[in-house]
């Protein structure tokens, strides 16, 4: 087994003050998005969006479904973006990636035994390496919690070294599971673990636990974004995943990433919202938003 | 923060040129206009000025005996919003004579428990109109709409729920004393908090059983006004609450009333002496709640990110215009460059503008005379050599505004270390051990408040407890609390407002 060093100062992480945070937080959600901003804002979240489905009894229909979601959100109206991404289980990534071929939608994978990822590093490996061979642009892997929070985190970062090795060249999401860290201080310490171990993007949660991506947890990875842009140069993305479902908690999110990290961020190559139904709210608001009225939702498409 | 060499040699002039492109490519956050918020104003619609208000004395609302107006304008656009009456000796004297006549006939006789249901009336009215006095609020003294709505109205709801509780409860926040009212109470309140701080006033005079005549700042008189036709819609006893706009002036008639027995006032250090001075061998009673230089004490072990948005909201919270802002910043030196870089980065996304859009951060400067006291202060600044940090934020062509400022390489003798600025404008000073902090932040003549930011408790109770501060805040700042009694230590006043504490001004104990 190999031991590795851990690539940062676990020293030189900041601590977070709860209070603070959860306080910042609230006033950012109190920014009124309003006519333009709220259209744009929208708009934007779309084209963000991981379309995710990540159920035992999903099949093959189901996901080319999303995917004709993905590319076309609205069926009556051609000209609003496309989503980011469609997430799914590895063993519906073939499916996925004919769906999606020549779309420009990405084609993203959980891996290295989602979710709880308590299982042995070669299969987690194995699993991430396989996931790409059949086509995925984008692995979303998950940290093991248990090792972290017993306080083996060159462990943790080990393994994600490892698996971003064998991601080659698709895009690597590290998944802390942020309700099981319990404390901000805990999601500051693994998203600067992360970033430092190699990841592309880091992602709040799996979607199977709550709480997930509350707004200070998201600020509170935003701002290591924020800060380990200023070390390094290196400009890694953020993915806000689980309990997101309306489109004033997507647009309250895009206010943390605007006043955070500001323009640089604001961009589908650097934010994420993963969400499996937030997509027909985000219709519904825009409707709203042209017609002035608030459409039955049977016209908007369940996929 | 980069400069420019021009002169030296070919080689000093090529190696500067390398420092500047260094600076140019380090990683820098930019705030632009990737996706701007639209205005967003709150409708003043919902507030129905009239040309003209008149005095508030014996539960009616009449001219001024000498027919003296002044106009009052909305300092984010310069507009005259009305014509208010101004207060004369004639007047102050007919308001304090009601207010005595109430006290003697309807206020000290009712019970407890009626007195308490005015209040709680009141209070409920308040809540009931708190959207239209928030944007009346804003309108009038040029403070950001989030903040009268979310701050000023509902902590002056809060004061007065509070406070009505008291009323039939007297003897047991004084147990073993005959608790009585003192009479007729003169209450002199400043500009920055208009309604919020009428309520600090009026709510544990009536509660304890007095009644009040009222002076509001000249700049900002219409929210005490509409407070007093609230007074009229609660069937409060004439008399019971008088409003009397005007001037200096007109507070020093208020203050030299033989027949007030209580003068509270909230304001200016060097008007509370002259208050202080006139009272001196008269049975008068006085609090005075003053200036400040509150120090906000960063350490190194600090959650630095939160402890920015401490000394954001220290600062810049109501433009400055705040007795206990946190307008000097003393950072512990190993941390100071990296604090201050979070500090000039955030004040890059505080929005400067309109105080009626609800994503306005900053507002207006309250009026033209504070905007030239600011500007002569930051001016000194700059002459007595501190560096001065702005932000890039556009200020409106119209209106009284001051962008986010802070100074670094602050000496404790600067002028912007030593006088209270009352604006958006923090001066930056650096310490190396916390003696260090503790001897600097005390270095002031006053003492209101002060702020603590580490993340080590021993080290919050240590300092805390040093600080001759009347509020010390712990890894947070400017938290107000009806329950919580707030006030000064040396040239920043004394006697205290809220809570058992503030309520005990208000009562003859025996």
């Amino acid at each position: 087994m190999r031991t590795a060093a851990l690539p940062f100062d676990v020293s030189r992480v900041p601590p977070i003050d709860q209070a603070g945070i959860e306080e910042r937080a609230a006033s950012l959600a109190r920014r009124s998005i309003k006519k333009g901003a709220k259209r744009t804002g929208i708009r934007l979240a779309l084209s963000m969006l991981d379309l995710t489905t990540l159920e035992g009894k999903d099949s093959e229909g189901k996901v080319r479904q999303l995917c004709r979601k993905a590319i076309r959100p609205l069926p009556e109206d051609p000209a609003l973006p496309h989503a980011a991404a469609v997430c799914v289980y590895p063993n519906l990534v073939s499916i996925a990636k004919d769906a999606l071929s020549g779309s420009g939608v990405k084609v993203a994978s959980v891996a290295t035994g989602f979710p709880a990822g308590l299982v042995p590093l070669p299969v987690k490996l194995e699993d991430a390496r396989r996931a790409v061979e059949m086509g995925a642009d984008e692995i979303d892997m998950v940290i093991d919690r248990g090792a972290f929070l017993s306080g083996e985190l060159a462990k943790v970062a080990d393994e994600i070294f490892q698996v971003k090795a064998a991601c080659g060249p698709a895009r690597l999401k590290v998944i802390l599971e942020t309700g099981e860290l319990e404390t901000y201080d805990n999601v500051r310490r693994a998203s600067d673990l992360a970033m430092a171990a190699g990841a592309d993007f880091i992602k709040t949660s799996t979607g199977k636990v709550a709480p997930a991506a509350t707004p200070p947890v998201v600020l509170v990875m935003l701002e290591a974004i924020r800060d380990h842009y200023l070390a390094t140069g290196r400009r890694v993305g953020m993915k806000p995943a689980g309990g997101i479902k309306t489109s004033k908690q997507a647009l309250h999110l895009l206010v943390l990433v605007k006043e955070t990290l500001g323009d640089g961020w604001l961009t589908p190559e650097l934010f994420r919202i993963g969400a499996s139904t937030l997509a027909n709210d985000l219709l519904m608001q825009l409707a709203h938003e042209s017609s002035g009225n608030y459409q039955n939702e049977d016209y908007f498409t369940k996929d | 923060m980069s400069t420019t060499i021009t002169t030296g040699t070919p080689e000093e002039k090529s190696a500067a040129a390398a420092v500047e492109k260094i600076a140019a490519e380090r990683p820098r956050i930019e705030f632009g206009g990737a996706w701007d918020y639209s205005p967003a104003p709150e409708s003043r619609d919902i507030v129905r000025l009239q040309k003209r208000y008149g005095l508030f004395i014996g539960g009616r609302f009449v001219p001024a005996k000498s027919g003296r107006v002044f106009s009052t304008i909305n300092p984010a656009t310069e507009e005259t919003l009305a014509e208010v009456s101004e207060g004369g000796a004639a007047d102050v004297d007919l308001a304090v004579k009601s207010a005595e006549e109430a006290y003697r006939k309807r206020w000290s006789k009712l019970k407890p428990a009626e007195r308490g249901k005015y209040i709680y009336r009141i209070a409920r009215l308040l809540q009931e109109k708190s959207r239209e006095l928030a944007v009346l609020e804003t309108l009038n003294g040029g403070k950001p709409i989030k903040e009268s709505r979310d701050v000023d109205l509902p902590l002056a709801v809060a004061h007065f729920f509070y406070h009505a509780g008291w009323a039939d409860k007297l003897e047991y926040a004084f147990p073993r004393h005959r608790v009585s009212p003192i009479g007729v109470c003169g209450q002199i309140i400043p500009w920055n908090f208009p309604l919020l701080m009428a309520a600090w006033k009026i709510a544990p005079a009536l509660a304890a059983g007095n009644t009040v005549v009222l002076k509001p700042a000249e700049t900002t008189p219409l929210t005490s006004l509409a407070l007093a036709e609230i007074c009229r819609e609660a069937d409060l006893p004439p008399g019971v609450v008088n409003v009397v706009p005007g001037a200096g002036e007109t507070g020093a008639h208020l203050v030299n009333h033989p027949r007030v027995r209580k003068i509270a006032f909230t304001g200016s250090t060097e008007v509370g002496k002259l208050i202080q001075r006139a009272l001196a061998g008269t049975d008068k009673r006085l609090t005075l709640e003053l200036g400040g230089k509150a120090a906000n004490i960063v350490f190194e072990d600090a959650a630095l990110d939160q402890a920015v948005e401490g000394i954001v909201n220290g600062i810049f919270f109501n433009q400055g215009h705040v007795c206990c802002a946190g307008s000097r910043l003393l950072v512990q030196e190993s941390i100071e460059d990296v604090l201050l870089e979070k500090l000039a980065r955030r004040i890059e996304t505080l929005r400067v503008g309109d105080p009626l859009d609800k994503n306005t951060d900053v507002g207006a400067i309250n009026s033209k005379a504070q905007l030239d006291k600011i500007r002569e202060l930051v001016a000194s600044g700059v002459e007595e050599g501190a560096r001065l940090h702005q932000s890039s934020c556009a200020l409106p062509a119209k209106g009284f505004f001051f962008p986010p400022t802070f100074f670094t390489g602050v000496a404790q003798s600067h002028r912007i270390a030593r006088e209270e600025i009352f604006g958006p404008v923090l001066a930056v000073m650096s310490f190396r051990t916390p003696d260090e902090a503790i001897e600097k932040a005390n270095n002031t003549p006053y003492g209101l408040s002060a702020g603590v930011w580490t993340d080590k408790g021993s080290k919050v109770f240590r300092i805390t407890s040093m600080m001759r501060a009347g509020v010390v805040w712990a890894n947070t700042f400017n938290k107000f609390d009806p329950a919580s009694p707030f006030g000064g230590y040396k040239e920043s006043g004394f006697g205290r407002e809220g809570g058992v504490h503030g309520l005990k001004a208000y009562v003859e104990l025996s």
